[in-house]
């Protein structure tokens, strides 16, 4: 190839390549820094304490019904699916260890966060967009208040320590559903069900998942608040902003998840 | 009068983007002073003001207020800064999670350590004095448009600060009631020494409480001076602006009392005493 005759195709190719990844990077930018912040901000006096309790009362008291109710069903989901595939090969006695297995070091903590995504973290977008646009942000800043400390810190604090919290709830819920399933309407033995929970659940996979939870309600409530903090252009950039929080969120639990577990497991 | 200035902006430009707000704006404002800063929509106003109080970072130049250029405080530096400053915001900015009340007494307990029982007494004061005290227990959602001015109005009044930014505090407003906020704007200065900064397209409250005026068109500012001066400048976008607004030049009076120099000089000396004492 000539100099003179460069391949016109050549520079939107490297550009439709260079793009996403500078958007990218600019974007863990943007979060590095506004964790940086909070995470600043949190050490620094005031303490807010009644911020921090109202988050958690949002977070955490408000979706604990609906985490429930999804563990109940996938607990349930996951007992007839394992009864199935296992009585092929007469294993059916270990369903109960599979499911709490399954549970804990994956449905529970990605679905947890997934719902509160969904739930919270959308409420917050939208809450935080909504004061961008109408200016009760540089308010805050105006009078002294730093608006990261105020209404970023206690909505990270809720979702770290609310998110295990529920992912505790959907683990013990979803437990229960397969045992329902089960034990009670497909007949497994409960003595044996419970036995192999003890046996195969060791205290490692709990705690892969409550590090999981823990990372997970980190990223959901810095994702959501970043899309509603920066939010620009009225209830339309609302509205993309409230879009943008949870299909982010979602995709960094997914992303996340798979860090960890390629962390932490040797297979 | 020869004041001593308080704010200075020297050659502000702000750039979004490779859009090009404010083209080097210039301007002194003087302690005790009331600007008016007059502009079409888009202008770039509310831009420049947003400045004054660091809530944006100029592209280039500087803003100097008491001589400390605000674009390079720390936050620690400009928190403190900012307890002398205060700011009407354009939509209100009303915390809606909170009453009217506490939205006025927020930047008490925020910012003093007085006592509950004295932040409900200046609080209930302060929304009083703008007609909106029996609003006290409603939230931003519940009350108008001009109510909800109002309790900005009292939420930035309320920490007496040294430097109070207005961004069309009297749009939405019936002319009483304007006339009403005109009154407490003057009535800031002549009491407390405050110097203002007055966005607004209501020419008559331009007129009635400007020392001087400022006009912006398209991010530069195109003539300055009394509001005498201003009525007769040589530039034909003023006039059209000063003419298409119903304020006859022939006719001008400023209608809200105003205090001579010497006594303003003689207010800001003593509250300057208190201050330091
Ligand atoms: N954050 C921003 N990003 C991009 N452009 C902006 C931003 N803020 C303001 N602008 C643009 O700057 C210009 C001036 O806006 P500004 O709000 O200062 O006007 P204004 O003079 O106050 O107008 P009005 O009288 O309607 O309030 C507008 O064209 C606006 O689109
Ligand atoms: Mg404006």
């Amino acid at each position: 190839m000539s100099d003179d005759s460069p391949d016109s195709a050549q520079p939107s190719l490297l550009a439709s390549v260079v793009a996403p990844v500078k958007t990218l990077l600019e974007e863990i930018g943007v979060l590095g820094d506004l964790a940086f912040r909070a995470v600043m901000w949190t050490v620094r006096p005031p303490y807010r304490f009644q911020l921090v309790i109202a988050q958690m009362e949002f977070v955490g008291v408000q979706s604990t019904f609906l985490v429930g109710l999804v563990g109940l069903f996938t607990g349930m989901v996951f007992a007839v699916q394992t009864v199935y595939g296992f009585r092929r090969f007469s294993a059916e006695n270990m369903v109960g260890g599979v499911v709490a297995l399954t549970l804990s070091r994956e449905m529970a903590p990605v679905l947890t966060a997934i719902m509160v995504a969904a739930r919270a973290g959308s409420g917050m977008a939208a809450e935080l967009g909504n004061m961008r646009s109408s200016e009760q942000i540089d308010a805050l800043e105006t009078m002294a208040v730093n608006p990261v400390q105020y209404l970023i810190v206690p909505r990270m604090i809720a979702g770290i320590v609310m998110i295990p919290v529920l992912t505790l709830v959907f683990f013990l819920v979803g437990l229960g559903g397969a045992w329902l399933v089960g034990v009670k309407w497909l007949s497994l033995d409960p003595g044996i069900f419970f036995d192999r929970i003890k046996t195969m659940l060791a205290e490692a996979d709990l705690r892969q998942g409550l590090l999981k939870s823990v990372v997970f309600g980190f990223a959901v409530t810095l994702i959501a608040c970043r899309h509603g903090f920066f939010a620009s252009g009225g209830a339309v950039g609302v509205g993309q902003a409230t879009t943008r929080a949870v299909v982010w969120s979602v995709v960094g639990v997914f992303v996340l998840d798979y860090i960890i577990t390629s962390m932490l497991t040797q297979v | 009068m020869t004041v001593e200035a308080h704010v200075v902006v020297e050659g502000l430009v702000k750039r979004y983007g490779d859009r090009t707000i404010l083209h080097g704006v210039d301007l002194t404002i003087g302690r005790a002073e009331t600007l008016v800063v007059i502009g079409g929509s888009g202008a770039g106003k509310s831009t420049l003001v947003r400045h004054l109080i660091a809530l944006e970072r100029p592209t280039a130049g500087r803003i100097l207020i008491d001589g400390l250029d605000v674009a390079a405080l720390s936050d620690v530096e400009l928190a403190k800064a900012r307890r002398r400053f205060g700011m009407v915001f354009q939509k209100y900015a009303l915390f809606d999670s909170m009453t009217v009340f506490d939205n006025v007494a927020f930047p008490l307990r925020e910012q003093t350590k007085l006592s509950e029982k004295e932040i409900r007494e200046r609080a209930m004061t302060k929304l009083k004095e703008l007609g909106v005290d029996h609003a006290a227990t409603l939230t931003p959602a519940q009350i108008s448009g001009g109510m909800a001015k109002r309790v900005g109005i009292a939420r930035a009044l309320v920490m007496e600060p040294e430097l109070l930014i207005y961004d069309e505090p009297t749009s939405g407003l019936d002319p009483v009631t304007s006339r009403t906020v005109d009154q407490l704007i003057e009535e800031m200065r002549a009491r407390f020494g405050v110097t203002s900064v007055v966005i607004t397209h209501d020419m008559v409250s331009a007129f009635d409480i400007a020392d001087r005026i400022a006009m912006l068109i398209k991010g530069r500012v195109v003539a300055q001076g009394t509001p005498a001066e201003i009525l007769v400048v040589d530039n034909p976008d003023v006039q059209n602006f000063i003419r298409s607004s119903g304020v006859d030049p022939a006719r001008f009076t400023q209608r809200v009392g105003r205090l001579s120099a010497e006594e303003l000089a003689a207010r800001v000396a003593e509250r300057k005493r208190d201050a330091a004492g």
